[in-house]
């Protein structure tokens, strides 16, 4: 879901620390240096990710595709992934073991050959599976410190926050109740941020 | 500042709480619920809310769904010491309408409607549609973080005990 979709889901962040030299060639760089690898040739890797343009999400090129509209960045977040049903492995495993007992003339494998077994048939279906694609999309204020990213999922904020620090060496803080009261941009005034920290639950019922 | 994990964890009942005041404000005192007079702005409970009450290691869950839904279970369930842990609200601002669902431990929005935009013609409209949604959810954005922005003043005062638990607990046993 993407920020032209007619239904979208946000979380929210705060961006801590700035920017060393000159903003965007430094964005510029990190979105280039950090881009999305074409996964389909690289056949022994389950999942990879990494930034890629509103415009072709699919075939991205920051020299050529824009990434600030007006006093904002857009751009993306891509996931690839290899999802092999785990049916399609015990098939493949299952068929493997038995050709190799019928060479080998053995009843059993041990368990070390049933394990290598099993990582040489994930390494086959890799190879022949296509990753599947998915793209989220990021907004980010770099005046305001904002940064909206397009998905609730657990796995796609976690990689975004790893992979936001290693691209622009820049902190990202989720806003939920706790943060927000922190950064959101209404924040407490210092004294009441003792009395936050020492909060307890409310009980309404009587 | 906290471990942003053990943050989430401990203070996760400040969005529920929240959420609980929130419709207890719709439902008492909406006109009192911005604080700028000067926009035509109100919010209102949309199709779907859920309430959750932990008893020791389980969860008890009421959903409430539907556009002309009774609200009356949720008020029963906030009795027996339940919180609002999720709520699909509408946003109205000079005469345009968002849909979203705020969840309480995250405050994160989801099923996000903006109001209507024209549709992209050429690729040329694509910085124009980028910028015209932006600001449609950012004003979204800005009315979950001012209306939890005045929660969280509220939260932190002597009010809250003084004024605003008394007053939710009348509502919710009347």
């Amino acid at each position: 879901m993407g920020l032209l979709s007619s239904s979208v889901s946000i979380t929210r962040y705060f961006v801590k620390g700035e920017i060393n030299g000159p903003t965007i060639e430094t964005v510029h760089g990190g979105l280039q240096k950090f881009a999305i690898s074409k996964l389909d040739n690289d056949e022994s890797v389950e999942t990879i990710s990494g930034w890629t343009s509103l415009e072709h999400p699919y075939n991205a090129d920051f020299d050529r595709d824009t990434y600030l509209f007006g006093n904002y960045f857009v751009f993306c977040l891509r996931m690839d992934k290899k999802s092999i049903s785990s049916r399609i492995v015990k098939k493949h495993v299952t068929l493997e073991i038995n050709k190799r007992l019928a060479e080998s003339k053995r009843e059993y494998l041990s368990k070390n050959e049933k394990k290598a077994v099993k990582e040489d048939v994930l390494l086959l279906l890799a190879k022949r599976i296509p990753a599947t694609p998915n793209v989220y999309d990021v907004v980010w204020d770099y005046e305001k410190r904002s940064l909206w990213f397009f998905s609730n999922l657990k796995a796609a904020n976690e990689e975004l926050e790893t992979l936001f620090t290693k691209a622009f060496n820049l902190h990202l803080i989720r806003l939920f109740p706790y943060t927000s009261a922190l950064y959101g941009g209404t924040e407490l005034p210092d004294e009441k941020m003792d009395q936050l920290g020492n909060l307890s639950a409310t009980f309404f019922m009587e | 500042m906290l471990d942003i994990s053990v943050a989430y964890n401990r203070y996760k009942f400040i969005g529920n709480e929240f959420l609980t005041w929130l419709w207890f404000m719709i439902d008492n005192e909406p006109n009192r619920l911005f604080t700028t007079p000067d926009e035509n702005r109100e919010i209102q409970i949309g199709s779907r809310i859920v309430i959750e009450k932990g008893i020791e290691n389980t969860v008890e869950k009421i959903t409430i769904k539907g556009d002309d839904a009774g609200l009356e279970e949720g008020i029963m369930a906030l009795r027996k010491g339940a919180l609002v842990t999720e709520i699909h609200l509408v946003y109205k601002e000079n005469e345009l309408t968002w849909a979203f669902t705020v969840k309480g431990e995250s405050l994160n929005l989801s099923n996000l409607k903006l109001p209507e935009t024209g549709p992209m013609e050429s690729k040329e409209d694509l910085e124009a549609a980028v910028l015209d949604r932006i600001y449609l959810y950012e004003k979204a954005l800005i009315a979950v973080q001012s209306l939890f922005g005045r929660f969280i003043q509220l939260r932190v005062s002597n009010d809250w005990r003084q004024q605003v638990i008394p007053a939710i607990k009348k509502w919710i046993a009347a």
